[in-house]
């Protein structure tokens, strides 16, 4: 019996793109579940906290105490600083050098150098510039954003489409109107592409630099709650954390639909 | 005779290769084409003898090693803009919808917003597009885009029209539809043109006369045919008249061994 209705039952249950939702919640319950059982052991709830624990202190963050909201606002505006002037300085220097042969052939081996340089080291220099507050955070993870939007425009501006620049100029756009209406617009789904990447990594800089040192953000709880093992609170962080990526996340995602509506999409179908 | 509204004397353009300094390639040379006023013109030539070479110096985006360009009798300095050029590859901003991209060179010479949407929308129904106005380039197939670069390069109203092998990658029903539309607009504007296309019929079915290119290097022009063929005309009809034949063997015989050169030597490379 069992083993003839074995693979049928199977074929009926196993993932496809129907039941997705209902594995995805199946795969959270065992990673839950298994983390209770383990954690019942004293040894094991050291290293990993425990479920409840945790999900007592982001309740107490939010809830009771309500004292996350400060940090996260922190957090969130270090994320959002580093992220617009990143993209802003960013997309400048990448038109700046896409468009100048010799900015670009002088500039190469520095801007190579700042880039494969590990540049979360100048957080303690940071931190000696701009103090403990927010500004060598933003610093940090401008630092991060930067890099991405610049060569993503950059490359974005040297690989304009020469049809369609010879097009411009033959419809008689000046130089001013070749970069407004066809350099921007290209540099500007460029600094799109690249938006998931900056967004994300102007968030590690924040969190990052609040960790190597700071008096607020969540990256600052994280670090006040390892000085006392209390790893419930630790892990409560980092799942604040996740949360909030994932939200910026969605943001951006939603941001890019509206802003790129002119972009084909594979397989775009008329809607009926 | 009035002043040609084009005048293209002993071009030669000579690339040099970016690699290697002595590494030339001579793609045209001692090139002289006259077109007057009003007139259509096309060149053949076989692939790679510099026929978009040609164009782009009448256009002034190259500038050419020796001879001169002139434009209505006056020497040509920088962009040619006078003219419309009308690209072979996809030349719409894929940013801007079909009506933004018909108003762009209204936008570019400051012609105030409300009368240039007025006049792109006008434009877009005499192609037949104006069920698409704001459709982006990608949700149109590939006539589409064709019509929206004819209407965007038109609504300048220049004098003089380049055209770059315009429908070569159409399909032959749309295609020749196209080219009566063309016919049809250039009946009623009578400007000059310079058409370059591979395609004998197409040339001899649209032109007042066909020049035609020598294979590379160093192409020069071999030839000349008045067409002579009554207007207006319907280039689907006019292929089956008697003088149409005619012509058609006249210039093949005169085109065929540079064909056979240019692709000799594409074999070869």
């Amino acid at each position: 019996m069992i083993n003839r209705n074995g693979p049928d039952m199977w074929n009926s249950i196993k993932p496809n793109t129907r039941n997705f939702r209902l594995w995805q919640i199946i795969i959270l319950a065992v990673i839950l579940g298994t983390w209770y059982f383990a954690s019942l052991n004293d040894n094991v709830a050291f290293f990993f906290g425990r479920p409840l624990g945790v999900a007592e202190s982001i309740w107490n963050w939010f809830v009771v105490d309500g004292d996350i909201y400060r940090h996260l606002g922190v957090t969130l505006s270090e994320t959002l600083l580093a992220f617009v002037i990143g993209t802003v300085f960013g997309m400048l220097f990448g038109l700046w050098l896409g468009l100048s042969k010799t900015a670009s052939l002088v500039l190469d081996p520095y801007l190579t150098a700042l880039n494969s340089m590990p540049r979360v080291i100048l957080a303690p220099i940071f931190a000696m510039w701009f103090g403990l507050g927010i500004w060598s955070k933003v610093a940090l993870a401008v630092t991060l954003v930067f890099f991405i939007v610049f060569f993503n425009v950059y490359q974005g501006i040297k690989e304009v489409s020469p049809t369609l620049l010879d097009n411009a100029k033959m419809l008689g756009a000046n130089r001013k109107q070749l970069l407004r209406h066809v350099y921007l617009p290209s540099a500007t789904s460029w600094v799109f592409s690249s938006l998931h990447a900056s967004v994300g990594l102007a968030f590690v800089g924040a969190v990052v630099g609040e960790y190597l040192g700071s008096a607020s953000g969540v990256g600052y709880l994280i670090l006040q709650a390892e000085g006392t093992f209390d790893i419930n609170t630790v892990v409560a962080g980092i799942i604040v954390l996740t949360v909030f990526a994932l939200l910026l996340d969605l943001l951006v995602s939603l941001t890019e639909k509206y802003f790129l509506t002119w972009k084909p999409t594979s397989g775009e179908t008329e809607k009926l | 005779m009035s002043e040609p509204a084009l005048s293209l004397d002993k071009i030669t353009c000579t690339f040099v290769s970016r690699d290697n300094k002595n590494e030339r390639y001579t793609a045209l040379r001692d090139a002289t084409l006259h077109i007057a006023p009003g007139e259509f013109v096309s060149v053949v030539g076989p692939t790679g003898c510099g026929k978009s070479t040609l164009l782009n110096v009448g256009a002034g985006l190259l500038e050419p090693s020796a001879g001169s360009v002139r434009v209505f009798g006056q020497p040509l300095k920088g962009i040619n803009h006078r003219a419309g050029y009308m690209f072979q590859g996809e030349a719409l901003m894929p940013w801007r919808s079909a009506i933004e991209n018909v108003m762009a060179g209204l936008e570019f010479a400051n012609v105030p917003k409300e009368k240039a949407r007025a006049q792109a929308m006008d434009w877009l129904q005499r192609v037949g597009l104006s069920h698409a106005v704001n459709k982006y380039p990608h949700q149109m197939s590939g006539g589409m885009r064709k019509r929206a670069m004819l209407a965007q390069t038109m609504i300048r109203d220049p004098d003089i029209i380049l055209m770059d092998e315009p429908f070569s990658a159409l399909d032959i029903q749309t295609r020749q539809l196209m080219e009566n539309e063309v016919l049809e607009i250039w009946m009623s504007k009578r400007k000059a043109v310079l058409f370059i296309t591979h395609d004998l019929d197409e040339a001899i079915a649209m032109s007042d006369r066909v020049v035609i290119l020598s294979a590379g290097p160093g192409t020069h022009i071999i030839g000349e045919f008045k067409i002579d063929l009554p207007r207006p005309r319907d280039v689907a009809e006019v292929r089956s008249h008697p003088r149409f034949t005619e012509l058609h063997k006249a210039i093949w015989d005169v085109l065929r061994e540079e064909v056979l050169k240019g692709y000799d030597q594409q074999k070869r490379a």
